[in-house]
């Protein structure tokens, strides 16, 4: 089958915009040179590149100033450098029952070193009580993570009501959002919402390419406290050999990924134009059809929230009877559909939704996917789930045969 | 009108980026240029511009946030 339907995009987004890949040649043609290093007429070239993808990424988030745009490999980088750099042991920690592993790993690292860290549990939909978060803060609680929206089941977290809440108790924790399914298709407002780190990746609903990242640094943040993760080169301050303690420059050591981000700038750029409320309604739409045709389907359950107008487009389900990764072999060698199943790097949010260790089919729609695609990937879920439920029957008749050849 | 230039020295690249886009806007005319060895050892970029702009660019500069960490002749 040489046409697919690409339903992977909570991992990486596929296709890219027009314009991404022409600005990354570009670079790569007639720009080229180290940004931030030298002062030739290239370098300060590949320096502007850089900089004006600080500019559209706070444009899009709301950020106060874009030299509060740090940017990394991608959302994993950006949030380790928060929980290692910003955390000491004695602190407190409150996170989410359905964070990635790009949280929870460095959390149970840190908790091992004498970080305490509570996870407030979500309802088996993937909901969180804004309230249970609030109760759980205590007198040193350092930060408060979570997700904007989960990469298994998408629904999306009360980020602003945390935020608005947080910003106002007693010894005010940072709240630090993990934005990697959400940014470029949920409105995010760094101000309006409180949010004082802004962790995101531009691979996925930013449409840059892999490789790019990163973290936007409020203005409550104690930039002394927050260590970084790495230390080196800067092109600044290099008769020194101390890291220098100013914003982007602290947090970013060694040459930066220019090329990629070049290419960043131009997917945000896109999705500016487009506008972000345009992406999440296209979104929307294909959600609700995609959940609704495969509530119709029998044998299927759909997990998560079941309302599109409170989650991502990523939607997670698994045919009774069938194996996930049965079910994702067919449907890419047969149908043509590509998808991810499992557990998503995220064993905290399956064991919520009751779903681990077997894991779910995980379809994620991008803004470049169709209603006519959904529906053929339903067509395709209808035809695996006709073969289990044969199958099952088929098994059952057989054992009731052997049980009668057994019983004298 | 005094003659001749000046460079304003900055944090870092993206500072310089930051200047000179602040400049722009504001009509003085501008030009990133590699710091002069003899004011400091520093690697990156400083924002060139006209003496006779120095006192209104240190105000724009000032009013869009960009630290600065020396003026000189050059």
């Amino acid at each position: 089958m040489d046409e697919v339907i690409y339903f992977d995009n909570a991992a990486t987004s596929w296709p890219k915009p027009p314009g991404v890949m022409e600005a990354m040649a570009r670079f790569l043609n007639e720009i080229g040179a180290n940004p931030g290093r030298s002062g030739h007429r290239m370098a300060v070239e590949a320096g502007r590149v850089v900089y004006e993808a600080r500019e559209v990424i706070a444009e899009l988030f709301n950020a106060p100033d874009p030299l509060r745009v740090v940017f990394g490999l991608n959302g994993t980088e950006a949030l380790n450098l928060v929980l290692r750099g910003y955390l000491r042991p004695g602190d407190h920690v409150v996170t989410s029952s359905m964070e990635h592993n790009a949280v929870m790993r460095p959390l149970r690292a840190l908790e091992r070193q004498g970080v305490e860290v509570t996870v407030v549990p979500c309802a088996p939909d993937g909901t969180l009580d804004p309230g249970d978060v609030l109760a759980a803060i205590r007198p040193n609680t350092a930060l408060v993570v979570l997700n904007h929206a989960s990469n298994v089941v998408g629904t999306i977290l009360p980020i602003h009501e945390v935020g608005a809440a947080v910003g106002t108790a007693g010894r005010s924790p940072l709240l630090v959002v993990d934005a990697a399914q959400t940014a470029g298709a949920v409105p995010i407002d760094v101000q309006a919402d409180g949010i004082d780190l802004l962790a995101f990746t531009g691979h996925k609903s930013l449409y840059g390419p892999m490789g790019t990242g990163g973290l936007v640094i409020g203005e409550r943040v104690d930039l002394d406290r927050l260590e970084p993760l790495k230390r080196g080169g800067t092109g600044s301050r290099s008769e020194h050999e101390e890291q220098p303690d100013f914003l982007p420059d602290k947090y970013e050591s060694g040459t930066a990924n220019a090329v990629g981000l070049a290419g960043l700038a131009a997917g945000v750029r896109w999705v500016l134009e487009r506008g972000v409320e345009t992406v999440r309604a296209h979104e929307e739409a294909l959600t609700r059809r995609l959940v609704d045709g495969l509530r119709a389907i029998p044998g299927v359950t759909v997990y998560g929230t079941l309302d599109p107008a409170r989650q991502t487009a990523t939607v997670s389900f698994n045919i009774a009877g069938m194996e996930p990764s049965e079910v994702g072999l067919r449907l890419d060698e047969e149908f043509g559909v590509l998808c991810r199943v499992g557990l998503h790097c995220a064993p905290a949010a399956h064991k919520t939704i009751g779903t681990f260790p077997t894991g779910t089919v995980r379809f994620s729609l991008g803004v470049f996917n169709t209603a006519e695609e959904v529906d053929r990937a339903l067509r395709a879920v209808e035809h695996l789930a006709r073969d289990a439920r044969r199958k099952t029957h088929d098994a059952g008749r057989r054992r009731q045969i052997e049980w009668r050849k057994a019983t004298p | 009108m005094e003659e001749g230039y000046a460079v304003i020295l900055v944090y870092s690249t993206a500072h310089a980026l930051k200047a000179e886009k602040a400049l722009q806007r504001a009509g003085i005319s501008c030009k990133l240029i590699p710091v002069p060895r003899h004011i400091s050892s520093d690697c990156g970029v400083c924002v060139r511009i006209r003496r006779a702009d120095q006192e209104e660019a240190l105000e724009v500069l000032e009013s869009a946030g960009v630290g600065i960490e020396g003026v000189h002749k050059v």
